[in-house]
């Protein structure tokens, strides 16, 4: 077993399954000799040559155009956006052609396309969105949302070997700052499964990405202010999303806070308290509650980021607020 | 030197009176300003009365337990120091104070101000949570509202119900229930809704309320059906205008229908003894006496009182017997025995021109006969018109125990009784 970054482990996934089958491949900006905009294939090309680590043209829709193509002909395409906001250019590509090929024609699509996603680096409004919602509102594609570097590359793996369009989030806030165990194994992470983070018994908080390790830091606050215990919920996935869990969850607790990074308007945490509300209405014991970000671009100033993006400490607030109801 | 007024408040613009429930001072205690004073209820909020200002309470006006309107003088405060404690006659002596000096009197300021947190036993809201908790548990509405709440608010947490139920199951006594305050049930039940400021509270007296509550539970109980019946009283109307005079003459009271349509009725009964009866679970109970209970309105609500074994009385001793408890009615004078025991009632709302009601039973009988009034009709009697006293009967009786076959045999059982009078004969 390693301690890796999240980083290092979201390549050892890639790594692992190019080795282990060849149809696998990589297409994007800068990935290649110089390694990817945050080094995230740095020694690829050199290893597995420039026709498995291809550079691509400034071309969003080209790098996620060609994927469809390749996959529609047996190969396992795994494409970098070097920022996540650059997917807009290539949405058309996921969403009408990845996303919709295996509805129309019976053929199966299975393509990978990595996201670096996300803010909390002062990376200004064009550098800092959470994609998910554009996506999470498409039948067709799989999304999943690795928290921990254990999961970063069980779920690269169990993408690639995926027959459908996966989207994999790759928080970038986590690429370096998060450091884990992960077993030189091969092993994958079911798509679809949540992961129980925290046990209690007060509330529970449901949430994946950046914001499990804030709301893993607020409950331990909040047992040290008001001995209160919140359990915390990691999604790992969001499409599909693991709605056993959260229901059992809710049964649990009789409390939810939905904390994600993006903001609350629309975002995935609507879809799961209408789903909480819709059919698990009798084991409620509080409206459910969300934390997410505020309804404006990510801002480049470091004060107003923290102001827009939730943090531990609004999270604990709204925990205590959850709490005391 | 003042000697200021301490007067009921206005605790909310629709609330016309309070009752005073605690004196917290008793005459000669200091009481500071704004210190409590008194306590009063009204039928929307208990309230702590602080003291309009600084002094001695000099008289207590209206006793604990007493309920006066608005704007009523409950107290006198003494506020001049030098005053001596048992000073009860400085009450005579110390000049009224004038009206107008309300910067010296500020009455307490109204409910904004006072009003406490409202008892959480009613309207509190319940999370679907614990509502399934409390079905499942088989914890009542009723229960459920005795349980503190540690929530916000006072709300009743998961925690909360979960700690109530493992405690009943231990046999621990609850302590919800202990301190509950119990919930008086409102007369006739009651529908939300909002007086307007010009509108006027008027307190239901004691025979309203039961009346109400009568009403509620016999239309819950029984499933009504009314049947109606035209009856020809023109043998009766004949039969009382020739006798009116010397019956007032020999018995001092005037001669009235309802002795004849209480006669008919005994004799019917007589004829369909099951229409004298009342229900007990899966059981009817035939009672054996004919006791007929008649309506009557009264300026406090409506009171029935009853003719105990009518079934032994003719009609001489039915029309004194109801002349005896009309006349008790109106002076106050009836014993709760009068009241109570009717095995059958009559309402007689012809009395007030009504010609067709569907009168509610009176339990735990079965059956009720409304009377409307004797208006004269052209009739059709031979194929000639003739002009008759007619009357609507209606009875309305309870369709568990009588089918419309009995209904309607015993109504006209009541009707040729009465058609079949012999005008000629003697009233005895």
């Amino acid at each position: 077993m390693a301690t890796m970054t999240y980083i290092d482990a979201l390549a050892r996934g890639m790594w692992e399954e190019m080795e282990r089958d060849p149809s696998v491949f990589l297409i994007g900006e800068d990935i290649g000799a110089y390694g990817g905009a945050f080094k995230a294939t740095k020694g690829f090309q050199a290893h597995f040559g420039e026709e498995r680590v291809i550079d691509a043209p400034l071309s969003e829709a080209a790098i996620v155009g060609a994927s469809v193509g390749a996959a529609l002909l047996g190969m396992r395409p795994v494409a970098e956006m070097q920022f996540a906001d650059f997917v807009t250019c290539g949405f058309n590509q996921m969403v009408v052609n990845a996303a919709k090929t295996h509805y129309r024609w019976h053929l199966p699509v299975p393509m990978v396309l990595r996201l670096p996603t996300g803010g909390y680096i002062h990376g200004g409004p064009y550098h800092s969105t959470s994609p998910e919602s554009w996506f999470f509102h498409v039948p067709g594609v799989k999304i999943v949302a690795p928290s921990t570097p254990y999961d970063a590359k069980g779920l690269m793996k169990a993408a690639i070997r995926d027959n459908n369009p996966v989207i994999v989030l790759e928080f970038k806030y986590l690429y370096r700052r998060l450091k884990g165990e992960v077993p030189e194994t091969d092993y994958i992470v079911p798509i679809g499964t949540a992961e129980l983070r925290r046990q209690g018994g007060d509330l529970t908080v449901v949430t994946y990405g950046t914001t499990t390790g804030f709301a893993l830091d607020a409950a331990r606050q909040l047992a040290a202010d008001d001995g209160m215990e919140a359990a915390v919920l990691d999604l790992r996935s969001l499409m599909p999303w693991d709605k056993d869990r959260v229901l059992e969850a809710v049964r649990q607790t009789g409390k939810v806070l939905v904390v994600h990074e993006d903001a609350v308007t629309g975002g995935v945490g609507a879809e799961i308290a209408a789903t909480i509300a819709d059919e698990s209405f009798h084991d409620l014991d509080a409206p459910v509650r969300r934390v997410g970000a505020a309804d404006v671009p990510v801002p480049f100033a470091p004060t107003l980021e923290e102001a827009v993006l939730p943090d531990t400490a609004k999270i604990l607030a709204a925990m205590k607020e959850l709490a005391r109801y | 030197m003042a000697r200021i007024e301490v007067v009921m408040p206005q605790m909310g613009e629709s609330i016309a009176e309070g009752t005073i429930v605690k004196w917290h001072k008793k005459i000669g205690d200091q009481v500071k300003k704004d210190e409590t004073l008194l306590e009063i209820s009204t039928d929307k909020v208990d309230s702590e009365i602080p003291s309009p200002a600084a002094g001695m309470l000099a008289e207590i006006v209206v006793a604990e337990q007493t309920t006066v309107v608005v704007g009523t003088v409950v107290a006198y405060l003494e506020t001049d120091a030098s005053v001596a404690v048992d000073v009860k006659p400085a009450a005579a002596s110390a000049p009224k104070p004038a009206a107008a000096s309300p910067a010296a009197a500020p009455a307490p300021r109204p409910a904004q101000q006072a009003a406490p947190a409202a008892p959480p036993a009613k309207g509190r809201f319940y999370s679907p949570l614990v509502l399934s908790i409390a079905g499942s548990e088989g914890v009542a509405m009723e229960e459920l509202e005795g349980i503190p709440g540690t929530g916000e608010g006072g709300r009743v947490t998961k925690k909360d119900i979960l700690a109530y139920v493992q405690a009943r199951k231990s046999g621990t006594p609850p302590v919800a229930l202990a301190a509950r305050t119990p919930v008086a049930p409102a007369a006739g039940g009651s529908t939300a809704f909002t007086p307007g400021a010009a509108d006027e509270r008027i307190a239901m007296t004691n025979v309203q309320q039961k009346m109400a509550a009568h009403m509620v539970a016999s239309v819950q109980t029984s499933p009504h059906v009314a049947a109606v019946h035209e009856v020809d009283m023109t043998a009766v109307v004949r039969h009382r205008t020739a006798h009116a005079a010397s019956f007032e003459r020999a018995e001092g009271f005037k001669l009235t229908y309802t002795p004849y349509i209480i006669d008919a009725v005994v004799r019917a009964i007589k004829k369909y003894p099951l229409i004298n009866s009342s229900v007990d679970a899966t059981t009817i109970v035939r009672k054996h006496a004919i006791n007929i209970g008649m309506a009557v309105a009264s300026e406090n609500g409506l009171i029935v009182p009853v003719i105990k074994h009518a079934e032994e009385k003719s009609l001489l001793g039915i029309a004194r017997a109801v002349h005896d408890l009309a006349t008790r009615t109106r002076t106050k004078k009836l014993t709760a025995d009068d009241i109570t025991g009717g095995t059958f009632t009559i309402s007689n709302y012809g009395v007030f021109g009504t010609i067709i009601g569907t009168p509610i039973i009176n339990q735990p009988q079965i059956a009720i006969l409304g009377t409307g009034a004797i208006v004269k009709r052209p009739v059709i009697i031979d194929d000639a018109i003739a002009i008759r006293s007619m009357a609507y009967f209606t009875m309305s009786f309870d369709h568990r125990v009588v089918d419309g076959l009995l209904g309607g045999m015993f109504l006209d059982a009541v009707v040729k009784n009465l058609e079949g009078c012999d005008v000629e004969g003697e009233i005895k």
